[in-house]
C-alpha cells in the first residue's frame, strides 16, 4: 500500500508538469489549429536559463522572473518569425516549421549553454514529509501547489476578464471573432506568449526534483502533447486531468513493470487514444465536411 | 529518338542520376569523397521511399527512421545472433519492415494531418526505445559492430566499392519509384493527394492505396538502414532516433515534396553541409533546425520544383 502511494506521489508530481506543458499546446491550438512542437523547448529553456542566471549570481528568485521573461519573448518571437510569416501553409508545413524551431533552439541552448545536466536547489528544503507510510518531497507539493493555481488564474482569466473572452471567441471561430472586432492575430500572439511562460514556470518547478539539459524538451513535449491527446485536444479541463493520468500510469508501470520502458508508455497511450478514442477523453467528435 | 522525346520520357531522373553516378568519381580527389558519395545515394534511396508517401501520396510520417533503424539492426543482429549471411538479413529486415509497416499502417494511416504526424512519431520512439533497451541483442545504448558483407566468398570493404553499390541500388530504387509513379496505383495515389474525397468517389481504394505505399516506403528506408549499418560497421539506437526522421524529412521537403529528382538533392545538401561545416560541428543541431524553418516559410516547394517553375516559366 505505501508502494503504490508512493508512486501514486512521483507520478502526480510529473503529471503537473504534463498537465503545464499540454495547456500550453492547447492554448495555442485553440487560438490558432497549430500543433506547437516547440512546447518542451520552453520547459526546457525556463529551467536552464535559471540555471545559468543563478550560476551568474542572481538571487534564485531574480534568476526565475528573468528566467519567464526571457521565455516568454522567445514565444513571442517564435510567433512572429517563424508561424507568422507562414500563414495559409499546410498543416505538414506548420509542423516542420514548429519542429525546426524545435532543433533550432535545442542546438542554440547546446551553444549558449552546454550538454551537461543541470539542478536547482529546491524552494523549500527539507524532509520528506511521510504520508501513510510514503514519503513525499516538499517541493512536489510545491509544484502541484503552483499548477494548480496556474490553471486557477488561467480560468479566472478567460473567464473574468474582455481579453479571456477574445480568446474563446477566437478559438470558437476566428473569421467571426475579427468582424467583431477582436484582433485575432494580437490573440495568436498572447497564447504564445503565455505558453511559452507556462512552460518555462514548468521548467523552473521541475528542475530540482528531474533535472534538466538541452535535450529534456523533445520527451517533455511528447509527453505533454500525449497529455493534451488523451485529455481530448483543445480542451483545457482534459489537458490537465490527461497530464496527471499520464504521470499516474507511467509512474506505475515503471514501479511495477519495467523503468526502461516508462517512456515507452506515453507513446503507447498516443497510438491507442488516436486508434481507438480519437476525440479524447473530454473532446468533442470532429466530424469533417466535404 | 529525338531530343524533345528523350526530354519527356518519365524515365529520364533514373538516367540523370545513373548519369552522375557514373561522372562524379571523375571529380573525386581522394577516397574521402567517395564516402560521402556514398553516403549520399544511401540516403537519396531512404527518401525517395519516403518522398513516394509524402509527396504523392501526401501522408506524413515523423517516425520513418524507426524503418531505417529495423534494417541497420537486421544486419547487426542476423549475422551475429542468428548465424544468417548479411545479404539474407538485409531482406530479412526489409520484409520485416515491410510487415511491421503493413500491421502499424493499418490503424494509423486512416489519421489525418497532425495526428498521423504524432503516432508516426510515437511509432519511430517506440523502435529507437525497444532498440536502447533490449541489450542482449542489441548491445544498448552504446550499439553494436556490424560483421562486412561478404557475397560469393568476396569480403566488401571500401568507400569506393560502397559507393558503386549505393549509387547502383539508388537507380534501381529510382527507376522503381519512377515506374510506380506512372502505374495506375501511381495514379490513384496522386488523386488520393490531391483529394481523399474525390478520389474514393472515383472507386479508388484508398486505404488500401496508402498502407501499400507505407510499406514500400518502409521497405526503402529499411535497405537504406541495412546499407548505412554494413557501410559504417557499427550500428547505434541513433539511427532510429527522433532527430534522423527529422533529418529524412528534411531531406524530402528541401529537394521538393513529389519530386524524385529533388529526394537526391536533398540527401546532397544535408549530407555534403554537414561534412562542409565540421568546423562548426556544434552549430549542426542549430543549422539543420534553422534550414527546416526558412525552407518551410519562404521555398515551400522545395528546391527542385521552385527551379523547374523559374525554367518553365514563359518570357515574355
Amino acid at each position: 500500500m505505501a508502494e503504490l502511494l508512493q508512486f501514486v506521489f512521483s507520478g502526480l508530481t510529473v503529471g503537473a508538469i504534463y498537465a503545464l506543458v499540454a495547456l500550453g499546446f492547447t492554448l495555442i491550438y485553440k487560438s490558432s489549429d497549430i500543433i506547437n512542437f516547440a512546447q518542451g523547448e520552453f520547459v526546457m529553456l525556463g529551467g536552464m536559463i535559471t540555471v545559468f542566471s543563478a550560476l551568474a549570481g542572481m538571487p534564485l528568485v531574480v534568476a526565475a522572473v528573468v528566467s519567464v521573461i526571457a521565455t516568454t519573448v522567445i514565444g513571442l518571437a517564435l510567433h512572429r518569425c517563424a508561424v507568422a510569416p507562414a500563414r495559409g501553409a499546410t498543416p505538414v508545413a506548420l509542423i516542420m516549421i514548429t519542429i525546426g524551431a524545435s532543433i533550432f533552439l535545442r542546438g542554440v541552448a547546446q551553444i549558449v549553454f552546454d550538454k551537461r545536466f543541470h539542478s536547482l536547489p529546491p524552494l523549500f528544503s527539507g524532509d520528506p514529509i511521510k504520508i501513510g507510510g510514503a514519503a513525499i518531497l516538499p517541493q512536489s507539493l510545491v509544484v502541484l501547489a503552483c499548477g494548480a493555481v496556474i490553471v486557477l488564474v488561467l480560468w479566472l482569466f478567460i473567464e473574468r476578464t474582455m481579453l479571456g473572452k477574445a480568446v474563446v471567441a477566437t478559438a470558437a471561430n476566428r473569421l467571426a471573432a475579427r468582424l467583431i472586432g477582436v484582433d485575432t492575430r494580437s490573440i495568436v500572439d498572447f497564447s504564445f506568449a503565455v505558453s511559452a511562460a507556462i512552460g518555462a514556470i514548468a521548467g523552473i518547478l521541475i528542475t530540482p526534483i528531474a533535472l534538466t539539459s538541452y535535450d529534456a524538451g523533445t520527451l517533455l513535449a511528447l509527453k505533454g502533447f500525449a497529455a493534451a491527446m488523451l485529455g481530448g485536444i483543445g480542451s483545457a479541463p482534459g489537458a490537465v486531468v490527461g497530464g496527471l493520468l499520464i504521470g499516474m500510469i507511467e509512474a506505475l508501470s515503471a514501479g511495477y513493470v519495467s523503468s526502461n520502458y516508462k517512456d515507452a508508455v506515453a507513446f503507447l497511450i498516443i497510438l491507442g487514444v488516436l486508434i481507438f478514442i480519437p476525440q479524447g477523453l473530454f473532446g468533442r467528435a470532429r466530424v469533417d465536411r466535404v | 529518338m529525338t531530343v524533345r522525346a528523350l526530354l519527356d520520357n518519365r524515365l529520364l531522373p533514373a538516367l540523370a542520376v545513373a548519369l552522375i553516378v557514373i561522372a562524379l568519381p571523375w571529380f573525386f580527389p581522394s577516397m574521402y569523397y567517395y564516402r560521402i558519395g556514398a553516403l549520399v545515394f544511401i540516403f537519396a534511396l531512404a527518401v525517395v521511399g519516403l518522398n513516394l508517401l509524402m509527396g504523392f501520396a501526401g501522408q506524413v510520417s515523423l517516425g520513418h527512421a524507426g524503418f531505417l533503424g529495423i534494417g541497420a539492426y537486421a544486419v547487426a543482429i542476423g549475422p551475429t545472433h542468428l548465424g544468417m549471411p548479411s545479404w539474407l538479413s538485409l531482406f530479412a529486415g526489409a520484409a520485416v519492415s515491410g510487415l511491421v509497416a503493413f500491421l502499424v499502417g493499418r490503424p494509423i494511416l486512416r489519421l489525418k494531418g497532425h495526428y498521423l504526424a504524432v503516432a508516426t512519431l510515437g511509432f519511430g520512439l517506440l523502435v529507437a526505445i525497444v532498440l536502447t533497451n533490449e541489450a542482449q541483442w542489441t548491445g544498448g545504448p552504446d550499439g553494436m559492430s556490424v560483421p562486412r558483407l561478404v557475397l560469393f566468398g568476396w569480403s566488401v570493404r571500401g568507400s569506393d566499392t560502397w559507393y558503386w553499390i549505393a549509387g547502383g541500388t539508388c537507380v534501381v530504387g529510382f527507376l522503381l519509384a519512377l515506374n510506380l509513379m506512372h502505374s495506375p496505383t501511381g495514379r490513384a495515389l496522386q488523386a488520393v493527394h490531391d483529394s481523399e474525397v474525390a478520389a474514393l468517389v472515383l472507386g479508388i481504394d484508398v486505404a488500401g492505396k496508402k498502407l501499400a505505399i507505407f510499406t514500400i516506403s518502409a521497405m526503402y528506408a529499411s535497405v537504406a538502414g541495412s546499407y548505412l549499418a554494413l557501410f559504417n560497421g557499427h550500428v547505434t539506437p541513433d539511427v532510429a532516433g527522433f532527430l534522423r526522421s527529422i533529418e529524412l524529412v528534411a531531406m524530402v521537403v528541401l529537394g521538393g515534396m513529389g519530386s524524385i529528382v529533388g529526394s537526391l538533392v536533398g540527401a546532397i545538401v544535408l549530407v555534403v553541409l554537414p561534412q562542409a561545416l565540421t568546423v562548426f560541428h556544434e552549430y549542426e543541431q542549430a543549422l539543420l533546425g534553422l534550414i527546416v524553418m526558412v525552407f518551410m516559410i519562404f521555398l515551400r516547394r522545395g528546391i527542385v520544383p521552385s527551379l523547374a517553375a523559374l525554367i518553365a516559366r514563359p518570357r515574355k
